[in-house]
């Protein structure tokens, strides 16, 4: 079997994907760099089926479509990569599939956002509708600041940061949970804390291990498959009320949850692309 | 070992390198990457774009 292996940089978790398939009998790597790949809308690469490790958002999601164009199956789908690398439309995407998340506003200027804002009720966070790791996040925590971030946004920022996506601040106790969905399982979870409101692990966060309860199986599961499938990470909020999912993200970042659930993450992965292959 | 283009300095390989995998110099802290294996090639891995990510 060959396996088409998407990639730009070799991070440490790709280097554990490879280091997985090369244990596999009869499993043979095309290395993709999407960094060298031309696509010209007919040449198939000869693969039987692709896994995507891009580390660009917007590479991923359309060299996964041109490779589905040629018939090729590709894990995650185009249109999952659309969807995750999407806030809004991973939001809708929830919302249609009845999986909680917090209350949030989209506006498209300035003072729509401001409104908003007003509406939901401080402190909200102001997240770029693409962007990842924690990246360009700002909690608002009252008026004076809001006005101030949105003009900052509308003047530095390209058009994309005049898209404002609105969460209503939840507050996490220091912690939220990363949870690890490949097919129909959440194979495992972890706690990611900091002092910092971010708790993201590429922001210093750290890693602790999470039992999978029936709770957070279920809307990990729910959520995945709200925006597709595959093999996915989903981020919740503990909150009186229930968990609430925060994000789901399609180019899961494993590395530092391996030793800390016991669990062999890119194994489960390479399982699942051997059994999904054609 | 590599010579650090940055530093100059001894940036340990391990065996089974690939191309496009990323190393930290231990000496001056750069973010590398293995530009070619054979001959080796290592170049400073290039700066965050603002769609990196998950």
């Amino acid at each position: 079997m060959r396996i088409g292996f998407l990639h730009s940089l070799i991070r440490k978790d790709e280097k554990l994907l490879l280091e997985e398939f090369r244990k596999r009998d009869g499993v043979e790597l095309m290395m993709l760099d999407d960094r060298k790949l031309i696509f010209d809308l007919q040449s198939r690469p000869e693969v039987d089926i692709v896994l995507e490790r891009c580390i660009n958002h917007s590479r991923a999601m359309h060299g996964l479509r041109l490779l589905e164009s040629v018939g090729i199956p590709c894990i995650n789908t185009s249109e999952v990569a659309r969807i995750c690398g999407d806030k809004i439309l991973s939001s809708l995407a929830l919302k249609e599939a009845g999986v909680a998340q917090p209350a949030l506003r989209i506006a498209f200027t300035e003072q729509s956002a401001l409104t908003a804002i007003d509406e939901i009720g401080y402190p909200v966070v102001l997240k770029p509708a693409v962007g990842s790791w924690g990246r360009l996040l700002s909690k608002v925590n009252d008026r004076e600041a809001a006005e101030s971030i949105l003009e900052h946004k509308a003047i530095l920022g390209s058009y994309h940061h005049s898209i404002f996506y609105i969460q209503k601040y939840v507050e996490k106790e220091g912690r939220d949970i990363r949870s690890f969905v490949v097919g129909d399982t959440c194979i495992a979870a972890i706690y990611r804390s900091s002092e910092h409101w971010i708790t993201n692990t590429a922001l210093g966060g750290t890693a602790t291990g999470c039992p999978v309860n029936d709770e957070i199986a279920e809307i990990s599961l729910r959520a995945a498959n709200a925006v597709g499938g595959g093999v996915v990470a989903v981020d919740l909020f503990e909150t009186p009320g229930g968990l609430l999912v925060n994000e789901v993200n399609y180019t899961m970042e494993f590395k530092n949850s391996i030793d800390t659930t016991g669990v062999n993450i890119p194994a489960k992965i390479v399982d699942y692309v051997l059994e999904y292959a054609p | 070992m590599a010579k650090c283009p940055v530093c100059d300095g001894d940036v340990p390989l391990e065996a089974d390198i690939v191309v496009g995998e990323l190393l930290e110099c231990p000496d001056c802290g750069s973010e590398l990457e293995i530009l070619k294996v054979e001959p080796l090639a290592l170049g400073e891995a290039p700066e965050t774009e603002e769609d990196w990510g998950e």
